[in-house]
């Protein structure tokens, strides 16, 4: 009988083999379970079309789109630990996330670097379909769950904005939402105002920034849309995104 | 077409040596991708590719989060304005159209319009070539139109918002000084008063046809002179083409009264009641 090494050991173990119902040779039915029997890979086709590899094809940009939120939401679940949204303690926790807190300056970078990452990236996701034709037949509602998914990725960025609570972030959420108060018939500025009756305290406006101006009221509001609501929405988008590309016959190519 | 190439210029040239070898080498590797599979197994050629990729990412934003700090500014106070008060760089395009719209149309409904025409643009675009492969020549409308909307308008729009504008939003160049107490003389008019209509029911409806007969007018003639004659259009019918043709005509429209305010000092094209104006 040969000699069995450590590895061997652990490997035709009891424990080992009720975590991973296959082995690890490279046979072809093990690439393929590799694949099907892991929550996490079996995202992805037993096979896949060969030019799928190509980068020049894809340019990554899907994938890198979807590690970005990884990394924003790791980076962001530190970040709750030391930060309180009000309007006394945002901006100090802020500091002391940048002075005291070990390796917070680096959470906050990358959070921050990660976020205008994925804007970016999220585009060039959208060119990349686009120039290859990959919205048409049978991928046309995919494309309008994708375009849903850059509004909340910049919903996402606009609301995360906010939350440093210093002259950045407050001026640049006044300018956006001060578009609410132009809404037709719902902003008390914009056309047919008076048709509706809004004023500066009830209108599309205040009711982004859960008051007359930007202030406390609004930072919780904001924390709440972009630690809660948006990644919840966005999160059930890409299910359906991911889902839709494998049922639609896996990533486009020529036919 | 690789061959037409070669024949075409290679040839005149008389590198014949060198056309034969690109002629055997384009055949060697056609008949190895007639010999390879069209899948492969995605662990773990996929998988693989992924994880490199995904390693790259990682290590590139780590090393950008140790160079590079977020910016964090003096503490936030309602009662202190800066000059220029800017949106998120990725909104600055939006922004820097205020200066051509009022605010609901540049911050309410053209937004709006950008994110609709990109969902119906699926729906709208029949042609069935061009599907997974890179191509401009079988869909060249496609292309070019959304090559300007992206890359004309919103990059360029975005980075002029961002880097060229300074107090008062006027325009610097990156690294001019800041001048806050800048002005610059203008003075711009309404486009019906242009035409001497001042009062205001007459200019609002000459407004509101100049600016409907811009959006549907040339549509309207093209459709009359090519719908009997063109395939193309015969099979796009009428609902989807006028869907396409607003979509292109408001993008027009946009660059249009941005050509009219810096050129002419066009203030608004239509003055309507209740600030409708555009």
């Amino acid at each position: 009988m040969e000699k069995k090494g450590w590895w061997d050991i652990v490997r035709s173990s009891y424990v080992w083999k009720s975590v991973f119902r296959h082995e690890y040779q490279d046979t072809y039915r093990n690439r393929v379970l590799q694949v099907s029997s892991n929550v996490f890979l079996h995202l992805h086709p037993t096979k896949i079309r060969r030019h799928a590899l190509r980068l020049r094809f894809t340019w990554c940009m899907g994938g890198t789109t979807f590690l970005l939120f990884l990394i924003l939401v790791v980076t962001g679940v530190i970040l709750m630990f030391y930060y309180r949204p009000t309007g006394e303690y945002a901006y100090h926790d802020m500091k002391y996330l940048q002075f005291d807190v070990p390796f917070g300056m680096i959470m906050r970078n990358m959070h921050r670097w990660a976020a205008h990452a994925m804007v970016i990236a999220v585009w060039l996701h959208m060119f990349r379909v686009f120039m290859t034709g990959s919205y048409k037949p049978p991928r046309e509602f995919n494309w309008v769950i994708g375009v849903n998914l850059l509004v909340f990725t910049l919903l996402l960025s606009f609301t995360g904005y906010l939350l440093p609570w210093d002259q950045l972030s407050i001026w640049a959420v006044t300018v956006g939402t001060n578009m609410g108060r132009a809404t037709p018939l719902l902003g008390h500025e914009g056309p047919f105002a008076e048709l509706v009756g809004v004023n500066a305290r009830y209108d599309a406006r205040a009711l982004l920034t859960a008051g007359r101006l930007v202030g406390p009221a609004t930072l919780l509001r904001f924390y709440v849309l972009h630690c809660i609501f948006i990644p919840l929405v966005a999160a059930v988008l890409m299910i359906v995104h991911f889902w839709r590309v494998r049922k639609d016959g896996g990533i486009s190519g020529p036919l | 077409m690789a061959q037409s190439v070669l024949e075409g210029s290679e040839v005149e040239r008389g590198d014949r040596s060198d056309v034969a070898k690109v002629k055997e080498r384009t055949a060697k590797a056609e008949r190895l991708s007639k010999a390879l599979p069209d899948k492969v197994h995605t662990w773990p050629y996929l998988v693989r590719l992924e994880m490199m990729v995904g390693t790259g990412l990682l290590a590139f934003m780590t090393i950008w989060s140790i160079l590079v700090d977020a910016p964090l500014e003096e503490p936030a106070n309602p009662t202190k304005t800066p000059n220029p008060s800017k949106a998120p760089w990725y909104f600055l395009g939006l922004q820097e159209l205020l200066v051509y719209f009022d605010a609901w149309f540049a911050g309410v409904v053209l937004p709006a319009m950008i994110i609709v025409g990109l969902m119906v643009i699926p729906y709208v675009d029949i042609n069935p070539k061009g599907n997974g492969y890179y191509c401009f020549k079988d869909r060249w409308f496609a292309v070019s139109f959304y090559l300007f909307g992206f890359v004309v308008l919103w990059i360029s729009t975005v980075i002029i918002g961002t880097f060229f504008r300074g107090p008062g939003w006027y325009m610097f160049t990156p690294g001019e000084y800041w001048d806050v107490h800048k002005t610059v003389a203008i003075t711009n008019m309404d486009w019906p008063t242009k035409f001497g209509i001042t009062s205001f029911w007459p200019a609002f409806g000459f407004g509101a046809a100049s600016v409907l007969g811009f959006l549907f007018g040339p549509p309207a003639v093209y459709w009359k002179l090519k719908s009997g004659t063109s395939t193309t259009l015969q099979k796009l019918g009428a609902v989807r083409y006028w869907i396409v043709a607003f979509f292109v005509m408001s993008t027009a429209g946009v660059v249009v009264k941005m050509i009219l305010r810096l050129g002419f000092n066009v203030k608004n094209i239509m003055v309507g009641p209740m600030g409708f104006n555009i």
